[in-house]
């Protein structure tokens, strides 16, 4: 387990209780008393972190390498998943990945989500979660196959934004996920987009409009990275804490502006630290919200969609 | 030859050591006037100088280098519109600061003075006018105004202007300039990409068509959006569109660009634009393509 330097007091408990068990070993005395204790204190030290983030804190943990990716989630989520390569155009983009599955044996659905890499051999062929535009391209594909046979769409959005590179603009990165866009908009089948990381600009939302759009509580959803806006704004890169609070980028705040549709709470201690529970969260919210979606007719459906973005923006009007 | 110079130089002559070979200076010594700002225009792109009336005369197009200059919503709709009569629309819409962003400089002082500076109140302006006798919504973007930044308001504005082309059954343009997003918006610049979009399919549900002109230069969420959704995608020479910038492209890639990367000859190239029209042309060139579509 990996901890980030504001997990600390908690990793120092742990190492405590292992250490204390170790001794008891040895020394054959009961110490679950002692464990019992400390656990508790695991909990609460947990709890006081947990419900203090700021949201450069939130920003971390959206990043944790531990925290679980698409494709841990299709894993758990549903059954019988059948992964679907390329755009039919270029090439098979590592960085999206998507298909058929089953939820509960039950219902079909077309997954797709950002995938990034678990080490550092498949961080490279991932991309880093960064798509080209073939990569937006399959998207599309998948979802218009989804359509064709009335399944619903599920996508995981978990990228640090579209790729920035020679061939990606050669084959036109901004066409790809503006087409996204527009398509997506007016699919007849229900779609439900959540961010299970980093939801970073265009390249989060070439995936990312849908009759539901939620964040899983430690994750974030922004026109820029905290890093970039500094950059940019700041001149320096030093400035990512201040940019991330100005932001205004956690799941708390994009729910407030009514950005999104709302929050898949985490267990506390976070998607890294329970991913089985993680999981099991998102498969309920999906079995729950797709037959309602699919009870809502399919005009009303994507009238709703192309209000609610429409609806998105604040101004003043002048007399 | 001047006396005290060494002798390695000798073999230059004495024409060399005074032309000027930095690139851009053409006018000699002797041709240099002295005048009062405001009366001249220095291309950015050859450097040459011509007189304002000159350069508004020709579109603000460099008579000598063909350079398109960058130029905002007014001035396009001055020489689009038949005698330069067009009604502004939608010009109470103003952008506030809903989220207090404050970098070097808080979002509210930024809106004040690019107001002020650019004499703009955002950097979206809407018009209806004819153009040769036929009638087009025009949504342009002001590059004074934040860098043409994407905001709440550009948003709205295209929103707006859709419905009022649906509502009078017109053909809709938008002339984009825009270095993308408005940070300072933050998500709500973002979703801007999903707005005019979902807008977007409206129009094309109506039957109606859009003409998206880039101009330099249009990247980031506006090419990721409205910018590259017209049912014609059309650019004026040279201008600099894509998705990220050179600059970050660069430094991620880690080598230099190639010569013209990016450039409206560059994305015609590679499939992503209908043509590329001079400024000159670009009234006439409308009126004709309106006219297919009726």
């Amino acid at each position: 387990m990996q901890y980030l330097d504001f997990e600390k007091p908690l990793e120092t408990l742990i190492l405590e209780i292992e250490k204390i068990k170790e001794v008891g070993e040895k020394t054959k005395v009961d110490v679950s008393s002692a464990v019992k204790e400390l656990n508790k204190k695991v909990d609460k030290t947990r709890k006081e972190i947990y419900s203090n983030l700021n949201d450069w804190q939130t920003v971390q943990l959206s990043r944790h390498p531990e925290r679980p990716y698409t494709n841990y989630y299709i894993s758990r989520v549903f059954s019988k998943y059948q992964e679907l390569h390329g755009d039919r155009n270029v090439k098979d983009d590592k960085a999206i990945v998507g298909g058929f599955a089953s939820l509960n044996d039950e219902q079909t659905v077309m997954v797709i989500g950002h995938q990034k890499g678990v080490n550092t051999k498949m961080r490279q062929l991932r991309n880093f979660g960064m798509a080209n535009p073939e990569g937006y391209r399959k998207a599309l594909r998948l979802m218009k196959l989804a359509e064709k046979f009335n399944k619903p769409i599920v996508t995981f959005i978990d990228t640090p934004g579209a790729f920035p590179g020679l061939e990606a603009e050669e084959r036109g990165q901004g066409e790809a996920i503006a087409r996204n866009l527009f398509e997506m908009i007016n699919l007849k089948v229900p779609v439900i987009c959540i961010i299970i990381g980093e939801g970073a600009s265009g390249g989060a939302l070439g995936i990312g409009i849908g009759d539901r759009v939620m964040m899983l509580e430690n994750t974030w959803y922004s026109v820029i990275s905290p890093e970039s806006c500094s950059s940019i704004l700041w001149r320096t890169w030093d400035f990512k804490e201040k940019a991330a609070e100005q932001l205004k980028l956690t799941s708390k705040h994009m729910n407030a502006f009514g950005l999104i549709d709302g929050i898949i709470a985490e267990p506390i201690g976070g998607a890294h630290a329970f991913p089985t529970e993680t999981a099991a969260i998102i498969k309920k919210y999906l079995e729950k919200t797709i037959p309602e979606l699919f009870a809502i007719d399919v005009e009303t459906r994507i009238e709703q969609r192309i209000e609610k973005f429409s609806a998105m923006g604040f101004y003043d009007e002048t007399k | 030859m001047p006396n005290g110079l060494p002798k390695t130089t000798k073999t230059m002559s004495s024409s060399t050591w005074f032309k000027r070979i930095k690139q851009g200076i053409l006018t000699s010594t002797k041709e240099k006037k002295d005048v009062p700002d405001g009366l001249w225009f220095r291309c950015p792109g050859c450097k040459k100088t011509s007189t304002i009336d000159e350069i508004r005369d020709s579109f603000w197009v460099c008579p000598s280098c063909n350079h398109h200059n960058r130029i905002d919503a007014e001035e396009y709709f001055e020489f689009l519109y038949d005698e330069g009569v067009y009604e502004l629309l939608f010009d109470n819409i103003v952008s506030k600061d809903k989220l207090g962003f404050v970098d070097l400089k808080k979002y509210k002082d930024r809106l004040v003075d690019a107001k002020k500076t650019s004499g703009l109140k955002d950097a979206m302006t809407v018009a209806v006018g004819e153009i040769n006798g036929k009638k087009l919504v025009t949504a342009a973007m002001n590059f004074k105004f934040i860098g043409g930044s994407m905001g709440s308001v550009v948003g709205e504005k295209i929103a707006r202007g859709i419905d009022y082309s649906i509502a009078h059954k017109l053909p809709f343009m938008i002339i984009s300039k825009s270095g993308g997003a408005r940070m300072m918006e933050s998500a709500f610049s973002l979703m801007q990409m999903a707005k005019t979009s979902a807008k977007l399919t409206q129009l094309a549900k109506a039957k109606l068509p859009y003409i998206s002109l880039m101009t330099d230069p249009t990247t980031g969420g506006v090419t990721a959006s409205y910018a590259m959704l017209g049912d014609l995608n059309i650019a004026e020479p040279g201008a600099l569109i894509g998705f990220a910038g050179p600059r970050v492209i660069k430094e991620t890639i880690k080598k230099d660009l190639p010569e013209g990367f990016q450039t409206a000859e560059f994305l015609l190239e590679h499939g992503f634009l209908d043509f590329i029209v001079n400024r000159k042309e670009l009234k006439q060139k409308l009126s004709d393509l309106i006219g297919y579509f009726e």
